[in-house]
């Protein structure tokens, strides 16, 4: 692969959920490097379309690549990592924090090879990224949704991925572990690893953050420059109206909201 | 204690201590997905099995086995597929298997006796056939068990996560259903199909009261279900000198539930403990009020639970925290 092969690239991405067409016509292309805040309100797509970038929803037609590799063929898995949206439940067994942190190097360990010096190494570099090295011993139930969300991401990070896809990390996270979390993003941006953040607001990750995905009824409705928290939540990504006979590449152009707009929603309601 | 060298008490203790070993590797797994019935589940289902066995006259290891697995696999496509109405599902499955069984060994004409072996255990009247195929599957369970460890542990923890992992959630899943199944089987000559799954489960219960990682847990878990299986075949050997009737199977459940009982309270002790000795958060006191007379100084050994508390130690009194600072203390 050489370094222009773009890390994620959708084409005319369609995601159904029990037959009903979630997501329609995504075209997204992420370069190495990048660092990506996908934002939407509830409901827009944005947990979905991350999810389909990690073949957990499978594309119903167009299609997903990673790493210039079709999903169907991609085997490549200690490349990407995932973050997924809450904290595991946590099963009926005590848990350590170094052992859900290690089951991250499963993607590069083989069936009945007990764990090697770096596997060992890893597991513990990535615990001192998110800054939980002192807590490897505990167990998982008595750390905070903050501080296991940064389990998590250290869990990702075990296999040392070239891109890393977060959903929502900071739902309902307190600002320090925001913060906590932010800084071992920032390392790894600096490391050149691709971000792919799922947000509804971006808090402490808002001077990491390239370029801004917007999702509205699961299509992209903008794509550019990082917008402050409050613009994503105007009338124009908001549940409001779509315009069926607009020029579709408007969508793909950075909207501002105007106060037409407004008056525009007001003579249609 | 010359029972011990008996023919049918070697073979007796060689299968207990294998299924003791054996059945707490799968029960493990299936506690962390919050499955722990799941064995019961088929342990009715191989009634059926063993009433096959019985009817057709091939050996009602094997059907069992068979059955089982069968079962096993029903139950998790059922489980796979559906999340509203799985566990109904499932009751039914239960049901039909031991009602099948008791069904079809009224038509083998066997007696309720014969098939009440299979129901509660009979581990002294084991064959040596039936010993050799205990201790290879008990065995095969265990290495699997152990050997896929990481695998299995990562799939019951975060199925999704596993997905994007690179594993086969799919076949790990199944492969676990089949364990399952197979120590179901395994465990019917020791304690009884409907006493199966206690020997999957308890001994876990049991060691999570100490345990705060997945791998203790699961080699402890181990250790009890040994002492459990082997302790209770002994126990039941030496009381049915004295008291008339006393059979292994029922004996291995209660001195397991017995070793539960005597660890929950430790458990409980333990956790409290450790909830009262976790260190204050780090956070400034909000005011500084200060108490001038203090009738004693604090100290080690003054009587009042020491925490560390960023930089310094309060002392836990009459529901305050004490800080000394200076020739006074600090309330924090």
């Amino acid at each position: 692969m050489n370094d222009h092969t773009p890390v994620i690239r959708i084409t005319n991405g369609t995601v159904p959920i029990d037959g009903r067409p979630v997501l329609r016509h995504i075209e997204l292309t992420v370069a190495a490097g990048e660092f990506v805040a996908l934002m939407g309100a509830n409901g827009s797509g944005k947990s979905t379309l991350v999810r389909t970038m990690t073949g957990l929803r499978p594309v119903s037609a167009g299609s997903v690549e990673l790493f210039g590799t079709q999903l169907d063929r991609f085997k490549d898995w200690h490349r990407l990592g995932f973050v997924p949206q809450r904290p595991a439940a946590g099963g009926g067994v005590p848990t350590s924090v170094w052992e859900v942190v290690a089951a991250g190097r499963l993607s590069q360990r083989r069936p009945f090879v007990p764990m090697s010096k770096r596997d060992r190494q890893l597991i513990r570099e990535a615990l001192e990224v998110v800054g939980l090295a002192d807590r490897a011993r505990d167990g998982i139930a008595t750390l905070s949704g903050g501080q296991q969300q940064r389990v998590l991401t250290a869990r990702a990070l075990a296999s040392q991925p070239e891109l890393i896809l977060l959903d929502e990390p900071t739902a309902g996270v307190d600002l320090p572990n925001q913060q906590a979390l932010a800084d071992a993003l920032q390392v790894l941006k600096e490391r050149n690893v691709t971000v792919v953040l799922v947000a509804h607001e971006l808090g402490a990750m808002q001077p990491l953050v390239d370029r801004a995905v917007v999702m509205r009824d699961g299509q992209i409705a903008y794509d550019g420059p990082p917008l402050a928290d409050h613009e994503v939540h105007g009338p124009l990504f908001g549940s409001g109206h779509s315009h069926h006979h607009g020029d579709p590449d408007d969508l793909l152009t950075p909207l501002v909201a105007s106060p037409i707009d407004n008056t525009l929603e007001a003579d249609l309601s | 204690m010359d029972v011990l060298t008996l023919d049918f008490m070697v073979r007796a203790m060689l299968a207990a201590v294998f299924t003791g070993l054996a059945a707490p590797v799968v029960g493990t797994y299936l506690v962390q997905r919050r499955l722990a019935l799941m064995g019961d589940g088929l342990g009715h289902v191989a009634v059926t099995g063993v009433a096959l066995g019985l009817l057709t006259g091939a050996s009602p290891t094997w059907t069992a086995v068979a059955v089982a697995v069968v079962g096993a696999c029903v139950i998790e496509v059922i489980r796979e597929r559906g999340q509203a109405g799985g566990d109904v599902a499932l009751a039914l499955l239960f049901y039909g298997g031991i009602a099948g069984g008791v069904l079809i060994t009224g038509m083998a004409g066997q007696s309720a006796a014969r098939l009440q072996e299979f129901l509660f255990g009979s581990i002294t009247t084991i064959s040596v056939d039936d010993v050799w195929v205990t201790m290879v599957l008990a065995a095969s369970v265990i290495v699997i068990g152990i050997g896929l460890g990481p695998q299995l542990f990562a799939v019951a923890q975060d199925q999704e996560f596993a997905r994007v992992s690179g594993l086969n959630v799919r076949a790990l899943n199944l492969l676990l259903a089949v364990l399952a199944a197979v120590t179901v089987t395994v465990a019917m000559r020791t304690v009884g199909l409907l006493l199966v799954s206690a020997l999957m489960i308890i001994p876990v219960a049991t060691a999570q009261q100490i345990t705060r990682s997945f791998r203790t847990t699961l080699f402890a878990a181990m250790g009890i279900g040994l002492f459990a299986s082997w302790g209770g075949l002994l126990l039941a050997a030496w009381t049915s000198y004295r008291i008339e009737g006393v059979s292994p199977g029922p004996t291995i459940v209660v001195l397991a539930l017995v070793m539960f009982a005597l660890t929950w309270p430790l458990g409980a002790w333990l956790r409290r403990r450790r909830r009262r000795h976790a260190p204050f958060d780090e956070l400034p006191a909000l005011a500084h009020q200060t108490i001038d007379e203090h009738p004693h100084r604090h100290g080690d050994g003054c009587g009042h639970r020491a925490i560390q508390h960023g930089d310094h130690v309060d002392y836990v009194h009459d529901g305050h925290r004490h800080a000394p600072h200076g020739n006074h203390y600090d309330e924090h």
